[in-house]
């Protein structure tokens, strides 16, 4: 059996309990559902000899309706956003994005902090602590080469969260606590594209709030592709956000693509394509053909990274019409959404 | 030398107090302290269901739960299906059926299914499915495992549906003898 | 009375019984019994139903004993190497750590085979791929003895890393073992059936295909694990999650130098097997090793990474498929060739390469046939048996073939196959002999299913149904090693309780194997299941049965559970007939009474009956065994393919393909399978349903595949995903719906007629697949798995205007040696090569009289 290394264990009962711990101790990491930290200690790719658990901060869980904008606290379960009445009717691209994760028991201990913050993930990394050794580690962990591009000064990892394309494209911002105060950022702004350095957020903060923009005008959509419609993390994501004006017409358009590159890649081809033109097939076809430009799929994940490549184009497609409202005229395979 | 954690756990409607190292698993204490090794392991990585248990009420991961964090938690495991000496319906109609073939997977799925059933008495196929994808079985093909969920739903619901004639018996042709 | 009690089976499915359509099928062929059958044919609960559904089922890692210590394995990080160094000095002196144990300590060598028996329990002088055993540590706890792994070091010269069949064929030094045909080519096989030039002569059209079958694992949900303890004087015992325990209570002996009545082995209930556990394993041979090193149980449960290591799963298998035709779709003449990638060690290899090529005749009349066949030997996992053992990857490139030769031809893909259909009780070109064969009943069941004739080539683009079809052993008609003695062996202990206890080494791995034993002495008996006491699967207490493969189980456990139950049945009928004054021979034993079947007032009750034996005869017991009959080939390699009787099947499955894409779904299977005779019927539809799903996971999805890092910058060659999450096997959402259709033509060798179900429906399904995405969108895969990039670039292919395939175009020219040639019975063959003297002969296959004089011995 493969089991966990030993560590200190934390368990704060409140975020400020939590900050104090983070910034007190040293080599220490926070653990929210435990579904990402524990396989990865227990191939020891991720280490830490102190654990701040955030599970009896009861101030962490929740969807609330604020008025004017939704607050999902950072320890709220996936199951419980995609089961939010209140998120599925305001961002029901989000609901799709969260329900579209793993399987259902994961999503009950998957937390919504915990996928934005989710580690970014590769084949030749996501492996045990004896494997990797047999490739001399990589550069992401104690190695020196990223073995997906062997030249490459940078490592490739993959940011594989399906709740962050969602939460980008529709303006979500999330605040992030520590012992020397708070700050509240745009989503997009958490994230670095390194696949080492993937999280703006410091080692002593903590995200404690996802703060999501009730359904403007925008349209939305999220689609997937993976292997297999449970389980699998995503092998590309599309999020489109794309307001018309009463003509039609493309006046904003804000469109993230997941697992294919280190951060949620904003697709600025696509969305130059589309603005100012009217958001029909004709564009958003363009819209799509350009956006291949934007990801940078790698040999390390699921399927080859030429298929990869060419299903930007058929996703975005399909995701920019089902937004525009479109027909989608192609089979769907099995996402799992569970709609 | 690793810490230790002493604690009480609610499992199966029972109390039992244990100590453990810190960083074991709820798996790990299942299986170890208690001994309850009903609860099964596929890859100890979340990533085959094989470890479900209920935490109050809600199948989960027992991999990747620490132990130390069940306090004040009902924990429910596959020995805690049986009413009496009665096999609880979903058992009745996976044995009957051989939903269970090697058997490995069943608690995990048999636990997933109960938390389905509790939610929702009268699922269709397709919600079945749905809540039991995060469990992997390598002998049935899934296929006895709907047709035993369906059933134990029906049996629960007071209504006696055996599964289709097809389904043990394969479907009628032309070679069937006496036809 | 005596026939008023409806026996007690499991009250809903035992109404559905009465309905049965197979119910009151009274075939003359039907051996056992021309009585009316209480048990068998009808769906009853499985014997260790209960136990699995409330968690009681002791799986080998649920087994705990006081004292139990902890072990973990040092597995080598390099593919191909000398050990120059081990240093187990800073691992010592890590907590809780009790000892190691090193190659040095074992050095006697093991392997399934007799002809390879090339692994050592550790590794001594050199590792062969990523995962190799070095090194064994225990601790106090698994989390100890892991902490100390890791602090092991391990220091090795690296040697040249072989990572595929052409590098092992092209690079002869430095060889991975110093045994096998020629460098690192293990295996080498040429074989001709028949003048192959002339039956090639008679062909209108020749075709020729090239496919390639990747590599897949079992992928158990249990991981492997073991735990071994000493107890009385220089006996050990050893818990294991094996197929094989017999073949491993032989390796063990044979490394621990003991004598094998002081080692017992226990086979637990396999958490799956699917072949992945009938090898003996390293971690058993080390587990039992430490416990006679520390005098404490010693228990080992491998990571799911370790299982992936221990593999033994599909080869990765290249073939060329030439086949002559007449125009109407009658064969002429076959030559098959297959490239086996076999990895580090031998394993059931060399079976596995006679494999590839043994059933291509069973299914079809192949009247000339030749098969070349190599196995190499490469720095990865081994390869060895995984359900279909050798006869998926070859019965892939046969039915696309086939698929392909219809449309040359323009006959439909159901009526090529229906048309050369191998005859019932005949013999093949390369002597085997065939009894029973459904096939054809098959094919009509599922062409009629879905449609077939009414839908095939006619459905909307981008929708298309596929034909497959597939036959299996129902046993290996040989045993892994040579000998007389009986492949299968029960005792029955009966006594004034009534109950009645059956002992057989069979090992149950979630197949029904302990239902079928128990159905098959309860239906003699007349008794019901839960009168029967099981003690299976173990060598102390067991008699041999050799184990859970080949798809050996119900046919030879079953004929050996009839045997001795009929002498138990035979024995009471003897004691009861003296007290109620009839002969012996008109008592039937049903609903646990004995009575004559001309006057059933004229009964006594089951217990009854066995107090009267137990006064006449003293203590009751019997014994049955089961030696398959000899198959009539006799040239070198005839002892694979050989079996009591070979199951059939057919399929229809029907895709929906994007174009714009290449994904495609599975939307239904029709699944037909030739049983010869259900014991259980809701036991066989499942492994049907099982097989299908295993089937359709390797068309679709399932690969064990390696990275090789650029050779500038580093020798690693390392299993490219040994995790649950990416190496991908279906889940609930990727199953399509399946119509199953039991094909019910008793075999005369089969105990109540039945044959294998297993593995058998496994091998129709990824030819069935690629068949039906070339009707959906007409292009050819010619690869398993199919990606749905494989099916974009084929696409993309088409419309460029070039051939819409993708596949290997080449099959390298290797040497395949001296080929043995074999007149068929057609050309006035008697089974030998004419050529053996140059071409070899098999030694020491024995005469049919020395198997039934064993047999009778085994039974007395």
């Amino acid at each position: 059996m493969l089991r966990l290394p030993s560590f200190q264990l934390v368990r704060a009962e409140s975020v400020d309990d939590a900050a104090r711990a983070l910034a007190n101790e040293s080599d220490t990491r926070i653990v929210a559902g435990g579904t990402d930290l524990w396989p990865n200690m227990k191939r020891r790719h991720q280490k830490a000899s102190t654990v701040v658990s955030l599970a009896n901060v009861a101030e962490l869980r929740g969807v609330k309706d604020t008025g004017g904008e939704i607050r999902i606290g950072a320890m709220t379960t996936l199951t419980d956003i995609h089961d939010s009445e209140l998120v599925l009717a305001e961002q029901p691209a989000v609901a799709r994005a969260v329900r579209s994760i793993s399987s259902p028991v994961l999503r009950n201990m998957g937390t919504i902090g915990g996928n934005l913050c989710l580690d970014t993930r590769c084949t030749y990394y996501n492996q045990n602590e004896e494997w990797r050794q047999s490739i001399n580690y990589c550069m992401k962990e104690q190695g020196e080469t990223c073995w997906v591009a062997p030249n490459s000064p940078r490592c490739w990892a993959i940011s594989a969260s399906d709740s962050a394309p969602a939460l980008c494209a529709i303006g979500a911002r999330v605040r992030l606590v520590s012992t020397d105060g708070e700050r509240t950022i745009p989503l997009p702004e958490l994230y670095h594209d390194d696949g080492i350095d993937y999280l703006a957020k410091r080692p002593d903060e903590i995200l404690v709030e996802v703060i999501v923009p009730k359904a403007g005008v925008a349209k939305t959509s999220f689609w997937k592709l993976r292997r297999r419609a449970s389980i699998d993390f995503a092998v590309l994501t599309v999020a489109p956000a794309i307001t018309v004006d009463a003509s039609n017409t493309v006046t904003d358009a804000h469109i993230y693509m997941g697992a294919v590159g280190s951060f949620p890649i904003r697709v600025h081809e696509s969305e130059k394509a589309l603005l100012g033109k009217p958001f029909d097939a004709e564009t958003i076809a363009e819209a799509a053909r350009v956006a291949r430009k934007d990801g940078t799929p790698l040999n390390n994940t699921d399927f080859i990274p030429q298929w990869r490549s060419r299903m930007i184009e058929r996703y975005m497609e399909a995701a920019l019409r089902e937004a525009a409202g479109l027909e989608v005229d192609r089979l769907a395979p099995r996402h799992g959404f569970g709609e | 030398m690793s810490n230790t954690t002493t604690l009480t756990l609610r499992i199966n409607d029972e109390d039992v107090t244990v100590a453990f190292p810190t960083h074991h698993t709820l798996l790990e204490v299942l299986r170890e302290e208690c001994r309850l090794t009903g609860t099964k392991h596929g890859c100890e990585l979340g990533e085959c269901g094989t470890c479900t248990v209920l935490v109050d009420g809600k199948p989960m991961l027992s991999c990747l739960v620490l132990a130390a964090e069940m306090d004040g938690h009902e924990i429910r495991t596959v020995e805690g299906m049986m009413i009496g000496n009665t096999l609880h319906p979903l058992q009745q109609a996976f044995a009957d059926l051989g939903a269970a073939q090697c058997g490995y997977c069943t608690p995990g799925i048999l636990m997933a299914a109960e938390a389905l059933l509790e939610a929702n008495p009268d699922p269709t196929r397709e919600q079945i499915q749905e809540a039991l994808a995060g469990n992997l079985c390598r002998c049935t093909g899934y296929i006895k495992i709907l047709e035993a969920v369906e059933w134990a739903a029906a049996t629960q619901r007071g209504e006696d549906t055996p599964p289709a004639k097809e389904s043990i018996y394969g479907s009628p042709h032309a070679a069937t003898k006496g036809e | 009375m005596g026939k008023t009690k409806t026996p007690k089976a499991e009250a809903p499915l035992s109404d559905a019984a009465s309905e049965a359509p197979s119910e009151g099928s009274t075939d003359k062929k039907n051996v056992a019994s021309d009585r009316p059958l209480n048990l068998i044919g009808k769906p009853f609960r499985r014997v260790d139903g209960r136990a699995k559904v409330t968690g009681q089922t002791k799986f080998a890692d649920d087994l705990h004993f006081p004292r139990t210590v902890h072990m973990k394995l040092v597995r080598s990080t390099v593919p191909h190497a000398e050990i120059v160094s081990i240093d187990t000095t800073e691992a010592a002196g890590m907590p809780g750590v009790l000892g190691f144990l090193t190659g040095d300590d074992m050095p006697n060598t093991f392997g399934i085979l007799p002809v390879s028996q090339d692994e050592h329990a550790l590794c001594v002088g050199k590792v062969r791929f990523v995962g190799d055993p070095v090194v064994a540590v225990a601790a106090l706890t698994e989390d100890q003895a892991h902490e100390a792994a890791l602090k092991v070091k391990v220091e090795y010269n690296d040697l040249t890393t072989i990572a595929s069949v052409e590098q092992a064929a092209s690079t002869p030094e430095p060889r991975i073992h110093d045994y096998g045909d020629t460098g690192n080519i293990h295996k080498q096989v040429s074989m001709s059936f028949g003048d192959l030039d002339a039956g090639f002569a008679e062909a209108d059209e020749i075709f020729e295909d090239i496919y390639y079958f990747e590599g897949n694992t079992h992928l158990p949900m249990e991981q492997h694990a073991s735990i071994a303890f000493t107890e009385d004087d220089g006996r050990v015992t050893i818990y294991s999650s094996t197929q094989t325990p017999h073949y491993l209570h032989r390796s063990l002996a044979k490394v621990l130098e003991l004598p094998a009545s002081r080692i017992r082995v226990i086979a637990c209930p396999n958490g799956g097997g699917f072949g992945g556990k009938s090898d003996p394993f390293n971690h058993e041979i080390c587990a039992a090793k430490m416990a006679l090193k520390l005098g404490r149980p010693v228990k080992i449960a491998l990571t799911r990474e370790e299982v992936f290591y221990c593999h033994r799963g599909r080869h990765p298998v290249l073939m060329k498929t030439r086949t002559g035709f007449k125009k109407d779709g009658r064969m002429t003449a076959q030559h098959l060739q297959t490239a086996l990638d076999g990895g580090a060690y031998g394993s059931y290899g060399v079976a596995s390469t006679y494999y590839t090529g043994a059933l291509q005749t069973v299914t079809y009349d192949l009247p000339k046939y030749r098969f070349d066949s190599i196995r190499a030997f490469t720095n990865k996992p081994p390869c060895g048996p995984k359900r279909g053992h050798g006869t998926p990857q070859p019965r892939a490139a046969f039915e696309t073939h086939l698929d392909k030769a219809a449309h040359r031809l323009g006959i439909d893909p159901a009526d090529i196959r229906l048309n050369n259909l191998v005859p019932p009780d005949s013999v093949t070109a390369n002597y085997l002999k065939v009894g029973s064969i459904g096939l054809g009943d098959c094919i009509e069941a599922v062409v009629k299913g879905s449609g077939w004739r009414e839908r095939y080539g006619k459905l909307p683009e981008g929708r298309g149904l596929g034909l497959a079809c597939g036959s299996y052993l129902c046993g290996a008609g040989l045993p892994i090693y040579w000998n007389f003695m009986p492949q299968s062996g029960v005792q029955i202990k009966l006594d004034r309780s009534g109950g009645v206890a059956v002992f057989c080494g069979e090992t149950e791995i979630g197949q029904g194997s302990d239902s079928v034993l128990a159905a098959c002495v309860a239906e003699i008996l007349g008794i019901d299941l839960q009168d029967i006491r099981l003690c299976v699967a173990d060598t102390d207490l067991t008699p041999v049965d050799l184990g859970s493969y080949s798809s050996r189980v119900t046919l030879m456990v079953g004929n050996a559970a009839v045997q001795a139950a009929e002498r138990a049945r035979e024995i009471i009928a003897k004691a009861a007939g003296e007290k109620l004054d009839v002969p012996p021979s008109r008592l039937a034993f049903s609903e646990h009474r004995v009575f004559d079947i001309e006057d059933d007032e004229r009964s006594m009750s089951f217990v009854e009956a066995v107090q009267a034996a137990e006064a006449k005869f003293g203590t009751l017991g019997t014994t049955g065994s089961y030696i398959p009959p000899r198959s009539p080939g006799r040239y070198r390699g005839a002892g694979v393919g050989p079996s009591p009787a070979y199951s059939y099947s057919a399929a229809v499955v029907e895709v929906e393909v994007d174009p714009q894409t290449g994904i495609y779904q599975v939307e239904h299977v029709w699944m037909a399978h030739d049983v010869g005779k259900c014991i259980n019927p809701a036991l066989v539809m499942g492994q049907i349903e099982g097989s299908v799903y295993m089937g359709l996971g390797e068309a679709m999805m399932e690969e064990q595949v390696f990275r090789r890092l650029p050779k500038k910058r580093s020798n690693a060659l390392v299993h490219k995903h040994p995790s649950l999450l990416e190496y991908k096997s279906p889940t609930f959402h990727e199953m399509p719906p399946v119509t199953s259709y039991i094909i019910e033509d008793p075999d005369p060798n089969g105990p109540f007629g039945a044959k294998e179900v297993g593995q058998g429906p496994l091998l129709p399904m990824p030819p069935a697949v690629a068949n039906a995405i070339f009707d959906a969108v007409g292009v050819r895969v010619d690869q398993v798995p199919i990606g749905p990039h494989h099916v974009l670039e084929a696409l993309e292919r088409k419309a460029k205007g070039k051939e819409g395939r993708v596949g290997p175009n080449k099959f390298p020219d290797y040497d395949f040696g001296v080929p043995l040639n074999v007149p068929t019975v057609a050309e006035g063959g008697d089974g030998k090569a004419t050529n053996q003297e140059t071409a070899g002969v098999r030694k020491g296959i024995g005469t049919m009289k020395d198997r039934e004089e064993a047999v009778g011995k085994g039974g007395q």
